[in-house]
């Protein structure tokens, strides 16, 4: 085998058990991923540069999908090219495969169990409070940006969704279609 | 018939799942319980709980439960496939267009846009949620006899608890779990 390709199996290898010991064992969602992801790959072993890192952190951010899977897929673009996107993305689903595989399998099996039906729906009244927490967070911050169009945006959401029962892949079309206008008028104007 | 149904429900849930985290939750309710019926409300509350426990996104974590649930492993497969598809093909688009130009103000002036629809949207699902903790299953009308105070009383209790005293959402939710199971204990002995 040539010098440069077992440089490359050395770059897999690492990429697939980086994210596969970060997707074991990362609780908090993919910000936290992302955030070890750079701390690995740029202050650790210097492979990518942090001016690059931000914005490949920005892609992963502003595509569809879960963030950590999409960190995974930035880094090894950049590390590896399409062998790398493959490796680090089995690496980062892996996990979360293994593990809801055989929840979903003690799910059937214990779901009438006394214990887990107590503490499932106790959990229910927790999760519920995390999720509003996190929805207030992130409203707030979007009424602080006195930004009034994002505001419209937000309410009309609300009710297109909630009340009306609007598909939600409409609505998403719609509000990206409205921010391409903005982005695109904007730059006209500047 | 059912593996198709699963690979282009998540493909779906992976395609417009914009922001991360919990933004993929209202696109998961959309397809599991509204549209396909694969799972219960109660079931989804579960399948939140159960995700925000382990590891892993909760995109990946549902397609991977849901694809068991419907048709075992192999729907697990095909589901878990469905929902990296979008990322891996729009990620390594997005990172080799930043290679090449380095230009990224129209993506983010979309997301930008996003942002406060994917609140709303997420707000929206977790009110669905919430409904199930706080009032009897079916009840419209706010008499008292429809609350469920135990529910009212252990969602207020985790609010208080994250907000003020900013305990993690993992204890948050597993004290609310022991709280349940304490008092039904409780009820069943006394």
């Amino acid at each position: 085998m040539s010098e440069t390709g077992m440089k490359k199996n050395h770059i897999l290898r690492k990429l697939f058990f980086s994210t596969l010991y970060l997707s074991t064992f990362t609780f908090g969602g993919g910000y936290v991923i992302v955030t070890l992801l750079k701390k690995r790959f740029v202050d650790e072993l210097h492979w990518i540069d942090e001016e690059e890192m931000l914005d490949l952190v920005a892609i992963a951010q502003s595509s569809p999908g879960a963030i950590a899977v999409n960190g995974a897929i930035v880094v090894g673009y950049k590390l590896a090219g399409i062998a790398g996107v493959l490796c680090s993305v089995l690496g980062a689903i892996l996990p979360p495969f293994v593990i809801l595989t055989v929840i979903s399998f003690f799910y059937n099996a214990f779901r009438e169990n006394f214990v887990v039906q107590a503490m499932l729906s106790g959990m229910k009244a927790g999760v519920s409070a995390v999720i509003m927490s996190v929805v207030f967070d992130m409203a707030s911050g979007i009424v602080k940006s006195r930004d009034a169009i994002l505001l419209i945006i937000m309410v009309l959401a609300f009710i297109a969704n909630y009340f009306l029962k609007i598909n939600v892949v409409f609505i998403i079309l719609a509000t990206a279609a409205i921010g391409a206008l903005r982005t695109i008028l904007r730059e006209k104007q500047g | 018939m059912k593996y198709l149904q699963l690979f282009l429900a998540f493909l779906q849930i992976g395609a417009f799942s914009f922001g991360g985290g919990y933004a993929a939750m209202p696109l998961i309710k959309a397809q599991v319980i509204d549209r396909y019926a694969w799972l219960t409300m109660a079931d989804f509350t579960d399948l939140v709980t159960i995700a925000e426990m382990t590891p892993g996104p909760i995109a990946v974590n549902s397609a991977t439960f849901v694809g068991n649930q419907v048709a075992g492993i192999p729907g697990a497969l095909v589901a878990t496939f469905g929902v990296i598809l979008p990322s891996c093909i729009f990620v390594t688009v997005l990172a080799y267009l930043y290679t090449k130009y380095r230009r990224m103000a129209l993506l983010q002036g979309i997301l930008q846009s996003l942002r406060p629809a994917v609140v709303s949207m997420i707000f929206a699902a977790g009110l669905s949620m919430l409904m199930s903790v706080l009032f009897v299953s079916g009840a419209f009308s706010l008499a008292l006899s429809n609350f469920r105070i135990r529910g009212c009383v252990l969602f207020l209790a985790a609010l208080i608890v994250l907000r003020k005293f900013k305990a993690g959402p993992i204890k948050v939710m597993v004290g609310c779990g022991v709280t349940e199971l304490i008092c039904r204990l409780a009820g069943t002995l006394l």
